[in-house]
């Protein structure tokens, strides 16, 4: 009989060809996808480009490449490297390319066409690609010589996780999302807590959440610093995969008597929505409502953690009717060409403008300091990417305060951080 | 292999981000890149940095993001190798692919002061400060990632596992 296992060490063993594996093990998986963007794959080409007897890749229909953090680009050295990507993409023939104008940020595209599913091995250039735990894959974030690496032969190294499951209790508050439980999560374990670790996202109140929000909470499973996030695989997240395309996958459930590293249970009654001020996302001491004396000069709406249709609705619920604070620029940037176009169908867009934000084009842009929307000296942004390091948006003197997109939306009409309730409440007198 | 030079000593979770900043994430040359080591966090690191210096460093090292060139730019700073009480996965694999060493030791960090002369040997882990004297052992490798090393780095072992597919 194999060990008891969690849905993580479920998934590796089968990639591995063993009957089970166990925290600690280094093993080879075989991958079913790997991705890129035009950062991590440039510099990955040129690391494939020096393995003896790689001429082509292991197989070019389970290969993702995505411009997305500096594009359309921005200067010319960005241009060199989509274009190095681009050139890579037409000299392997590879099937999924997403070209600027077909695609948009790698974590938003890559669900909405089908490609990830329930019981798959997944790796990206991109610290991010834990999102795809969302539908029960096994998802993790690597540097470009691992990308290197798989693109040759489509196996990757890893050391087998310790799984930390949580289980969220109560009841959802009006206007707590999936990125005030994430934000809430990291507030308990801390940054480095879930380090080498699988996180296992479980409980009634998990069962509730779209997939658009078990995206969120495990895309910033690693800023826990774990390897993946994952959420066990119901009717939602078959309704999900019939909903965009994705056929031929295995469903794992974690054993009943699999053994955890921990095991914490959060009283979701009590989170109220969330806000990490600077410099770390572990830094969730006070509620939206409690920051008010913080004024903002800037929001961001949109990314790989909030760039999806749900999250462009929770907005445009706040902004509809009202303006943006005359101190403020919103910045609201769809995540994919898919989730921007649907935001013109229902006239989200149409409120976006009206309120006084400005609606980019899907990119990474902000988030990673790169373009459109990048702070100066002493500014403060209010945002729903998933980092607040020291310089992250900019200038080494300006502040990122994480939240979702209800706080987000409020604090950009407020001018300063404000709840969604409060706001509501302010307009009521 | 023998790593001696001067420590600069740093907190707890220095991130990917001030590690070399995003604004700088257009290059890829080590050199260029280098030049921007660490200035968020420390503005002068790049001109009192000496080839064959070691950053020594609290918990989590190389939090945030796969950027692997921050484990590059240390390294076109003239960074050595880094010794931190733990470091962040995807940093860590970085480190073991493109051949930055990496210590992970407690208590040498704790022994450690910025600015002390540190000699460190890569094989058997042993961390001297030449200063006060002292030693320590940072943890092993697992085997490995030793054997990975040894090697040449991640693309020699995968061109091993290419040949072996084709002999099979």
């Amino acid at each position: 009989m194999p060990r008891p296992m969690t849905m993580t060490e479920k998934i590796l063993a089968a990639h591995a060809g063993k009957a089970d594996v166990a925290p600690g093990d280094i093993i080879s998986i075989e991958l079913d996808l790997v991705m890129a963007n035009e950062l991590s794959a440039a510099v990955a080409i040129n690391e494939f480009r020096k393995i003896k007897g790689a001429t082509t890749v292991w197989d070019r229909d389970r290969i993702a490449l995505v411009p997305s953090h500096f594009t359309p680009n921005k200067d010319i050295a960005t241009a060199s490297l989509s274009k190095l990507m681009r050139d890579f993409s037409n000299e392997q023939h590879i099937t999924h390319y997403f070209e600027v104008g077909r695609g948009g940020i790698e974590h938003v595209v890559l669900p909405e066409n089908g490609m990830v599913g329930p019981g798959e091995t997944i790796i990206g250039g991109d610290s991010h690609t834990t999102t795809y735990g969302g539908v029960g894959a096994f998802a993790t974030g690597v540097g470009s010589t691992d990308i290197a690496a798989a693109f040759a032969t489509g196996e990757m190294w890893v050391r087998v996780p310790p799984t930390i499951k949580f289980v969220y209790e109560g009841t959802l508050r009006p206007y707590v999302s999936g990125k005030d439980l994430i934000l809430r999560t990291i507030g308990i374990i801390g940054v480095d807590g879930g380090t080498y670790c699988a996180l296992e996202f479980t409980g009634p109140v998990v069962r509730q959440l779209p997939i658009s929000a078990r995206f969120t909470m495990a895309n910033m499973s690693i800023e826990a610093g774990a390897k993946n996030g994952i959420f066990p695989v119901d009717a939602t997240t078959e309704a999900y995969c019939a909903a965009v395309g994705k056929k031929n996958y295995t469903i794992y459930h974690a054993d009943p008597d699999a053994a955890y590293q921990q095991v914490i249970t959060v009283d979701c009654s009590a989170i109220e929505p969330q806000v990490a001020v600077p410099f770390l996302p572990e830094n969730t001491h006070k509620n939206a409502s409690q920051l008010s004396d913080i004024t903002v000069d800037q929001a961001v709406i949109g990314t790989c953690t909030n760039g999806r249709i749900e999250d462009m609705r929770q907005a445009a619920e706040i902004l509809k009717g009202r303006k943006v604070h005359p101190s403020v620029r919103a910045i609201v940037i769809p995540g994919s060409q898919k989730v921007y176009m649907q935001c013109i169908k229902e006239g989200l867009t149409e409120i976006f403008v009206e309120a006084g934000c400005v609606v980019s084009t899907p990119t990474c842009g902000p988030c990673v300091g790169g373009h459109m929307g990048v702070l100066s000296d002493g500014e403060r942004c209010i945002s729903t990417t998933n980092r607040n390091f020291r310089g992250r948006m900019g200038h080494v003197k300006s502040e990122v305060y994480l939240a979702g997109p209800y706080v987000a939306a409020a604090s950009a009409v407020a001018g300063h951080i404000c709840g969604p309730e409060q706001l509501l409440a302010e307009a009521a007198v | 292999m023998i790593l001696s030079g001067t420590a600069h000593k740093y907190g707890k979770n220095v991130d990917t981000d001030v590690i070399i900043p995003g604004r700088y994430c257009n290059l890829i040359d080590p050199v260029e890149l280098g030049k921007h080591a660490l200035e968020d966090l420390d503005a002068n690191f790049v001109k009192k940095v000496k080839p064959g210096d070691l950053i020594v460093a609290d918990t989590n090292f190389g939090c945030g993001s796969s950027r692997e060139v921050a484990a590059v730019a240390l390294k076109g700073a003239g960074v050595a190798g880094v010794v931190a009480k733990s470091f962040a996965r995807i940093f860590y694999r970085n480190c073991i692919n493109t051949g930055l060493p990496i210590f992970e030791c407690p208590e040498g960090v704790d022994g450690i002061s910025d600015g002390d002369s540190i000699k460190v040997d890569a094989a058997n882990g042993v961390i001297k400060n030449e200063t006060t004297g002292k030693e320590f052992k940072a943890t092993q490798l697992p085997p490995f990632m030793q054997d990975l090393i040894q090697m040449g780095g991640l693309l020699r072992y995968a061109e091993k596992r290419i040949a072996e597919k084709q002999g099979r």
